[in-house]
């Protein structure tokens, strides 16, 4: 592929070369500077992902005063009994909730893609809901509803007869993470069922098979790429995750809850990298084995492929407009539920309304200015996020220069698929307050020591942390556009950069607004990469939350994250309205 | 136009630039680390601000196991000047850790021996004393027909199978007094035993020692082993609780100060150590504890035993601290994920 770029490049550029004076000097600089910035990538995928990892790993091997030793730790971890407990709940937690999210997420996705169903784009809001909010907020809201005190364990108050599920353990963990799982399920295979060719079906049809017949033998394999997609996803979210377990998780024991044990509350920071390089080979393998799958996927869907376009069929649309219904309304309760907590004065027992959670006075967590933080460092998330990750993705998609660094590069930039927040949060610690290495023993110091305790620490583990999700937005979005226009740019002596910022980035504009919503969202909800990050000077939101939890004001938890949720419904709305326009207009270059 | 837009992106890209930069030089501030209760700092602030206007504080709060793991973890490059009102126990594992400057604030010569370190110039210095209390919820109780348990021996009764909570003690100071009284009263193979009964009868164990109590004042649980001060505080918002002092006596700590050992020491943290265990301040802190650093004269706060300090027991603070890693330990052996969830 290389060297076929290359000749491309050379064949142009003689042409271009007659017509302009110089243009060799302005070419081989632009090669240059493609170059250097290539470089410049690796440089800083290796700093912020590769080493911090493998300090991480390093921290692990050794004891609190830094002598190394050996496997010690993970010698006496595996003797513990704790570690196969954990380990097995995490995986009876995973394998519960992704066969759960995946199956309920499964009839939705099929009834959005595949119906004409009334009211998908409201449905479709609904099941994005989980998105916006931390995962301490499913675990909150199910304390709500099915505490002891909550509204379906006392019968709206006494109002019916109650049902005590017992959700402290097991299974309010389950609940609450296939909450948090569904929407990410329900993406996946939403663009999965939509990716199908009709003339499959047609055929199948008319060779006169059974609904059921053609389901098993058409649908089902049609969608097989996208399906394990979901449930690895799935799989890594619920076996990593943090929150809920946290909250709702009584005495049942995950891997995630360990690490927070084994930092937090016995300071024990080697055991604490133990457990997360636990925790990260499961991940790791379920983001091997998936990229594996979809390495096999070439093109599923051709481009002479019909689109399957949904034909209304009443009996069917009737049940699906059911079980959407019933889906969403479970998911809008949820909400509805915790909002109402948030404003009632003494739960269970004064039940007047007001807003007394929400002013944060005799509180932890650093109320409205954790928030206002949090704000902040989801808007810096989002702009260099943003911009970063696109130039990630065009430098590895459309130049042609040091193939085997852009490949280096694009492994890299898909590799925090497999890394839990957590591990993140836990390796930037290890690694930014290290004062420096000794190596081979000349003492050199950390020179990012300085990013300790800032807001630059948190934002550049928010872009780490979801910049693989992105990273393939903007490869998607740059894939679409054909080569051409670097070719006849670069052969026109126009210089790459313009070609950039007048072409390029215009044409991607939906991609690179979606990108920036999604980094801001997640850097809004996300607690478990920056519980151990955030520095006494910047509180944050979502760590409020998680620090509210823990004293015990439930409420507040609860008031705090409706206010992350408002904040990042607000930028969804924006975001949905400014794309509207700009597809319009930046777009029109795709309608005749 | 093109080059407008490019002009506005480019400031756009800039501000944050600037905003990043900003960060790490502001004025010299003191960094105060604290695990008093949330609801309690604000109004010893106000006294520190009225005297002291020249000196911005800086808080950083949060439950007495999170303090000490930021702390530790900060270890090589400590980021906070003064520690206050943080358990003896987990000052001296600073100590130990060799991160205290020891420092004789004024007014040392008023502090009970108790309450202090015991080196000339102290490591560290007590303000005032938190002690075990059980939280129980008289609405819940009543419905359950429930007695009200007076003693650690009344909750290993079967009857309480379920309705407790209490802090995990590797997080909690709370939870670690509580244990570490429970083990220094009874003796320590009588004492797992009592710990092993008592494990039967919980429901969960909490990461902070405030939540128990809150949990039993929303209706979660029915008795939460938490603190005294949370109990009343809690009633005080209107949750239907009511605070029991074990009659065997209390587990308790003491919340205490030191001055952390950096580069450069500030004056200003010398201050704050010496208005943190000065009059004023102590007045208001024995509004709600009864146990301070020095008699003030002022009456013991309604609710607790009217000679507080005999609900004490007699505490072995460094037979605490040196044992603080044993017996979390074997209490994290015993009881930590090997108990599935209760119903």
């Amino acid at each position: 592929m290389p060297e076929g770029g290359l000749a491309t490049e050379a064949s142009t550029a003689p042409a271009a070369a007659n017509a302009h004076g110089g243009f060799w000097a302005r070419v081989d600089g632009e090669r240059w500077v493609k170059r250097l910035l290539i470089v410049a990538l690796c440089l800083w995928l290796v700093v912020v992902l590769v080493l911090p990892v493998l300090q991480l790993l390093v921290k692990s091997l050794a004891d609190d005063q830094g002598g190394f030793v050996g496997l010690a730790h993970y010698a006496k971890y595996f003797n513990s009994p704790n570690l196969f407990v954990s380990l097995r709940n995490s995986l009876v937690v995973a394998v519960l909730t992704t066969l759960l999210s995946v199956g309920l997420g499964f009839g939705y996705a099929y009834a959005l893609a595949r119906t004409t169903l009334f009211g998908r784009g409201l449905l479709k809001g609904i099941a994005m809901m989980p998105l916006f909010a931390p995962t301490l907020l499913n675990g909150i809201a199910l304390i709500y509803l099915f505490g002891r005190k909550g509204l379906v364990t006392t019968g709206m108050f006494g109002l019916l007869p109650g049902v005590d599920i017992g959700i402290y353990g097991p299974v309010g963990i389950v609940i609450a993470e296939t909450l948090y799982a569904f929407p990410q399920a329900v993406l996946i295979l939403v663009i999965a069922l939509k990716m199908t060719d009709a003339r499959l079906y047609e055929a199948a049809q008319s060779l006169g098979a059974s609904p059921l017949r053609i389901f098993f033998t058409v649908t089902l394999p049609g969608v097989r790429f996208g399906l394990m997609s979901a449930v690895f996803v799935c799989f890594i979210l619920s076996f990593t995750d943090f929150g809920a377990p946290k909250v709702i998780g009584g005495n049942y024991s995950v891997l995630a809850t360990d690490i927070y044990k084994q930092v937090i509350g016995q300071q024990n920071f080697s055991m604490g990298a133990v457990v997360s390089v636990v925790l990260l080979i499961p991940a790791l393998l379920a983001f091997i084995a998936d990229r594996l799958v979809q390495r096999r996927q070439v093109a599923a869907f051709a481009a002479r492929s019909v689109p399957l376009v949904p034909r209304p069929n009443p009996r069917r649309d009737a049940f699906f407009l059911a079980y959407c219904w019933l889906i969403g309304g479970v998911i809008g309760i949820f909400y509805l539920t915790a909002l109402f907590a948030s404003l009632v004065k003494v739960w269970p027992y004064q039940l007047e309304l007001g807003l007394w959670h929400y002013h944060f006075s005799g509180t932890g967590g650093g109320g409205y200015g954790a928030f206002w933080n949090s704000l902040r460092m989801s808007a810096h998330s989002a702009l260099w996020g943003t911009a970063i990750t696109f130039l990630a993705a065009y430098l590895i998609e459309k130049t042609r220069q040091l193939h085997g660094l852009r490949q280096l590069a694009y492994f890299l930039s898909l590799a925090p698929l497999a890394l839990p927040g957590m591990v993140i949060g836990l390796a930037y610690i290890f690694f930014f307050n290290a004062r420096g290495w000794d190596i081979a023993g000349v003492f050199v110091a950390n020179p990012f020591n300085w990013l300790y305790a800032t807001m630059a620490i948190l934002v550049l583990c928010n872009i780490v942390h979801f910049f693989s999700v992105s990273f393939l937005t903007a490869t998607t979005a740059l894939k679409q556009m054909d080569r051409e226009f670097e070719t006849v740019s670069a052969s026109m002596g126009v210089p790459f950069t313009k070609t950039l910022v007048r072409v390029t980035v215009p044409v991607c504009l939906p991609a690179i607004l979606e990108i920036g919503m999604y980094y801001f969202v997640n850097s809004m909800a996300t607690v478990s990469a920056v519980i151990f990050l955030y520095s006494a000077d910047l509180p944050l939101a979502s760590v409020a939350v998680a620090n509210m939890d823990d004293a015990g004001d439930t409420a507040n938890a609860c008031a705090m994250s409706m206010l992350i949720v408002a904040a990042n419904i607000l930028i969804r709305l924006m975001y949905g309205a400014s794309t509207s326009g700009i597809r319009r207009r930046s777009q029109a270059w795709l309608t005749r | 136009m093109t080059r407008r837009w490019l002009r506005t992106t480019r400031k756009l890209m800039l501000t944050p630039l600037l905003l990043l930069a900003a960060f790490p030089v502001r004025a010299e501030e003191l960094l105060v680390y604290t695990a008093l209760e949330d609801d309690e700092i604000p109004g010893y602030m106000e006294l520190f601000k009225k005297s002291h206007a020249g000196i911005e504080v800086k808080i950083v709060r949060d439950s007495t196991g999170i303090i000490t793991a930021k702390l530790l973890a900060e270890k090589d490059n400590p980021q906070a000047d003064v520690v206050w009102g943080t358990a003896a126990t987990s000052l001296m594992l600073f100590d130990q850790a060799g991160m205290i400057e020891p420092y004789a604030p004024k007014g040392l010569d008023k502090v009970r021996p108790f309450m202090r370190d015991g080196n000339a110039v102290p490591h560290w210095v007590g303000i005032k004393a938190w002690e075990t209390g059980f939280c129980v919820n008289t609405v819940e109780m009543e419905a359950k027909k429930l007695p009200v348990p007076k003693s650690y021996a009344d909750l290993v009764n079967p009857v309480y199978k379920g309705h407790l909570v209490m802090p995990n003690p590797a997080s909690s100071g709370t939870g670690y007094l509580t244990v570490s009284a429970i083990l220094q009263l009874m003796g320590e193979e009588k004492g797992w035993a009592y710990l092993d009964k008592l494990h039967g009868n919980m429901s969960s164990y909490t990461h902070s020692g405030s939540k128990p109590c809150k949990m039993a004042g929303a209706g979660e649980t029915e008795i939460g082993i938490s603190f005294a001060y949370r109990g009343f505080m809690q009633k005080k918002k209107g949750e239907p609780v009511v605070t029991v002092f074990p009659s065997e006596g209390s587990g308790w700590d003491v919340e205490a100060n030191a001055l952390i050992k950096k580069a450069k020491v500030k004056e200003s943290a010398k201050t704050f150590l010496d208005w943190a265990i000065g009059a004023e301040v102590m007045a208001a802190y024995a509004k709600v504890y009864p146990v301070t650093a020095y008699a003030t004269g002022a009456p013991v706060p309604e609710g607790y035993p009217a000679e507080p300090e005999k609900q004490l027991i007699k505490n072995d603070f460094s037979w605490a601290a040196s044992n603080r890693a044993r017996i979390l330990d074997e209490w994290s052996r015993r009881y930590d994920g090997k108990s599935e969830a209760k119903k």
